[in-house]
């Protein structure tokens, strides 16, 4: 009899529903989460896998040895490579493109890399306005690492000790 | 012309056009919306002639409810128009005499000899502030009662009947029916128990396996 | 006010043009607003909404987001109608403006302040804002059926199945009101419930009030009650295949009825433009320079937040038990207070008979 009671009172009572509206009406009063993105932007982490750069040693020479492990690797196959002996010897690319509409962000190639020479930095905010420019050529990357090298080098160093 | 005359003569003409749209239209879903329209007008009708309660609950009651489930049902059938009219001319004397036999009827219950203001006294019309839903109200509740409570009596049989005829319950081996009152009516107490149970804490190896 | 216009236009006009645009100036003069509330409502309800996600809703355009509703009305504007192949062309133009036209027409009806604020303060006033409504459903069932596409007519058969379900309960909410009230005449009803907060029909008729603001819910197709355009099933429901301003239309009428179905709780059930504060000894006087239609736009506007509350709390019904709830709870439960109601008017019981 209290049961029935009871179940009659919730029923036309509405208690689940002012229990609800409760939570959402608390919710109305809380500080918002929402991050105004072009004025704020959330940290990044110094992994975060954004746009792809080659790197260059401190003296300039570039560090990719064109051992292909990266193309490899690449899930997606974005990553095109072509190599030739240069003329002190050494192995370097001739052609290292990357389509940045097959890749997928998921940093392998970066992991696979041996000496570090393809990274993916922390600019996520770029945009192509042409066909064909949405692949990277090996200058292109280049470029884009030297221009960054900075950031590069301070994003490896604070992760190194986890690698 | 006054202005309430050329309002009334608008609304007629809606009137004649939408019912005559209304049988000639092909499509059985325009033809209802013809309809629709000639009882809007109507009841617009209705209105200028003081009987605000009536053109409203035309409205209500036809248009917004009766031609709504009509349209319903109409919309769901798959007529075939060309089959629907293959018997039109063998029907068709028929349907004039029909027709022309209605019109003669009419004609003599509503021709000029028996209608217009010549033959019927005008009606007052009623002061502004006095409410026709009361002036219907009054006699239906007093000298008319039992006919209306005959009415509502027979509207009421008529639903129920409606609805044994069409009401089948499958038994519970074809169909799974949901009883809501019993879903809602159940409590965690109900279906919810908490069980104590001992901790089981891991035994650590013998010394021997551990070397090995 | 306006009857003055007339006689001073008939001056100089024929009688039947003076008529023509009295009645236009007053029809603008409710439906601008009208308009421009549906405008700014749509801007709190994403605000509302948002704020309760914890979220920042629209900040954009303007200061704070002020002319977000500006903006999407211009995008509206310049956005392609798009015909689809074998629908019914007349029928289609024609659902849109069924659908507007009575839910700006039932305004004539809605007493803004005392002394007749309204434009037609006609007798059958609760009477006319139900026939009016009723047309509605014509704009959401042709609109269905003349876009030639399936989640539009599945959405036109739901939302129209589910409208007059609800009307029933609705109307005979409303019953108990005129049975109380004795009138039809919407300014009349609100007079009857002079006195003070307790005076006003929704203690009486607490079950009623619950009832006609749930239908009035359903009848407007808004959460929880919104399986005609649920978008998980049936994409939109009846208004899939329209586009731009075609769209826009149909928004603005689901707005509009919103706030209509608002205006018309506030006062059936919350005394209109009366003080919240009559009959209680200090605040009354304190409050007296408060004009009414103040009164009423706050309760409208609280009625409007339980709208926008409701959307952001409730998840939808299953459509089976939308109608399960229409006909075994809502009808029911206004039927037995229809006759309760008559059997206290009989008694003379009930704190609105002193």
């Amino acid at each position: 009899m209290i049961a029935f009671l009871k179940h009659q009172v919730k029923t036309f009572g509405f208690t689940e529903l002012f229990k609800g509206l409760a939570v959402t009406g608390k919710y109305l009063f809380k500080s918002k989460i929402t991050v105004r993105y072009p004025e704020e932007k959330t940290p990044l982490s110094p992994r975060f896998r954004g746009k792809h750069a080659l790197r260059r040693y401190e003296n300039g020479e570039e560090r990719c040895i064109a051992c292909k492990l990266c193309e490899v690797v690449c899930p997606a196959n974005a990553i095109t490579i072509e190599s030739e002996e240069r003329a002190d010897g050494t192995r370097r690319t001739t052609q290292y493109d990357i389509d940045m509409f097959k890749c997928i962000y998921c940093g392998f190639c970066e992991e696979a890399c041996p000496v570090d020479a393809i990274v993916e930095t922390r600019v996520f905010e770029y945009e192509f306005h042409e066909r064909g420019t949405h692949i990277m050529t090996k200058e292109d990357l280049l470029a884009f690492g030297d221009e960054h090298e900075e950031q590069i080098a301070a994003d490896r160093a604070a992760d190194a000790k986890y690698r | 012309m006054t202005f309430l005359q050329f309002i009334f003569y608008l609304l007629a003409a809606i009137a004649v056009i939408a019912g005559l749209k209304m049988i000639s239209v092909k499509n059985p879903v325009q033809a209802a919306l013809w309809l629709v329209l000639a009882f809007i007008s109507t009841a617009g009708i209705w209105l200028i002639a003081q009987a605000e309660f009536l053109g409203l609950a035309l409205i209500l009651v036809y248009v917004g409810a009766v031609m709504v489930l009509f349209l319903f049902v109409v919309m769901m059938l798959d007529i075939n128009v060309a089959q629907f009219k293959e018997g039109f001319t063998r029907y068709l004397p028929l349907g004039v005499l029909t027709a022309a036999a209605i019109f003669a009827l009419m004609y003599l219950v509503l021709g000029p000899q028996r209608f217009g203001l010549e033959q019927v006294t005008p009606p007052k019309s009623l002061a502004e502030a006095e409410s026709n839903t009361l002036a219907l109200a009054i006699p239906l509740y007093t000298e008319h009662v039992y006919a209306f409570i005959l009415a509502a009596v027979l509207l009421l049989v008529g639903i129920v009947a409606a609805i044994t005829l069409t009401l089948r319950r499958r038994p519970n081996t074809e169909v799974l029916y949901q009883d809501i009152d019993q879903q809602i009516k159940t409590r965690a107490e109900d279906r919810f128990e908490m069980v104590k149970m001992p901790p089981t804490v891991e035994q650590p190896l013998p010394e021997k396996e551990k070397e090995e | 006010m306006f009857d003055s216009l007339q006689a001073w236009l008939s001056t100089f006009l024929f009688d039947w043009l003076a008529v023509v645009i009295t009645l236009l100036i007053q029809a603008v003069v409710v439906i601008l607003p009208v308009m421009l509330a549906v405008a700014w409502l749509t801007f709190a309800e994403r605000k509302v909404i948002g704020y309760m996600q914890l979220r920042m809703g629209p900040n954009r355009v303007g200061p704070k987001g002020w002319l977000q509703p500006i903006a999407d009305a211009l995008k509206l504007m310049f956005k392609e109608i798009v015909r689809p192949t074998e629908s019914n062309f007349y029928l289609f133009v024609v659902a849109p403006i069924l659908t507007i036209a009575p839910a700006v027409a039932a305004w004539a009806v809605i007493p803004f302040d005392e002394n007749g604020v309204v434009v037609a303060d006609i007798n059958a006033g609760v009477l006319y804002v139900l026939a009016v409504t009723s047309i509605i459903v014509y704009g959401v069932i042709i609109s269905g059926w003349a876009s030639n596409s399936k989640y539009a007519f599945l959405g036109a058969m739901r939302a129209s199945a589910q409208k007059i379900s609800y009307e029933i309960a609705m109307g005979f909410a409303l019953v108990t009101v005129l049975m109380v009230a004795g009138s039809m005449n919407l300014t009349e009803i609100v007079e009857g419930q002079k006195g003070s907060l307790l005076h006003w029909y929704w203690l009486p008729l607490l079950p009623m009030f619950a009832v006609y603001f749930i239908s009035g819910l359903a009848e407007t197709n808004r959460a929880p009650f919104d399986v005609a355009e649920g978008e998980s099933e049936i994409v939109a429901g009846f208004h899939v295949e329209y586009s731009g301003m075609a769209f826009a239309v149909f928004f603005l009428a689901e707005y509009a009825m919103m706030i209509l179905i608002s205006f018309m709780t506030a006062v059936m059930f919350l005394g209109g433009w009366l003080s919240p504060f009559e009959g209680i000894p200090g605040l009354e006087p304190m409050f007296a320079w408060v004009p009414g239609f103040i009164w009423l736009f706050a309760k409208v506007a609280v009625l409007l937040f339980l709208f926008l509350w409701f959307r952001a709390t409730f998840p939808r019904y299953r459509y089976d038990q939308i109608m399960r709830l229409g006909w075994k709870v809502l009808i029911p439960v206004t039927i037995v207070w229809v006759f309760a109601v008559g059997v206290m008017e009989y008694a003379q019981l009930g704190l609105w008979f002193d």
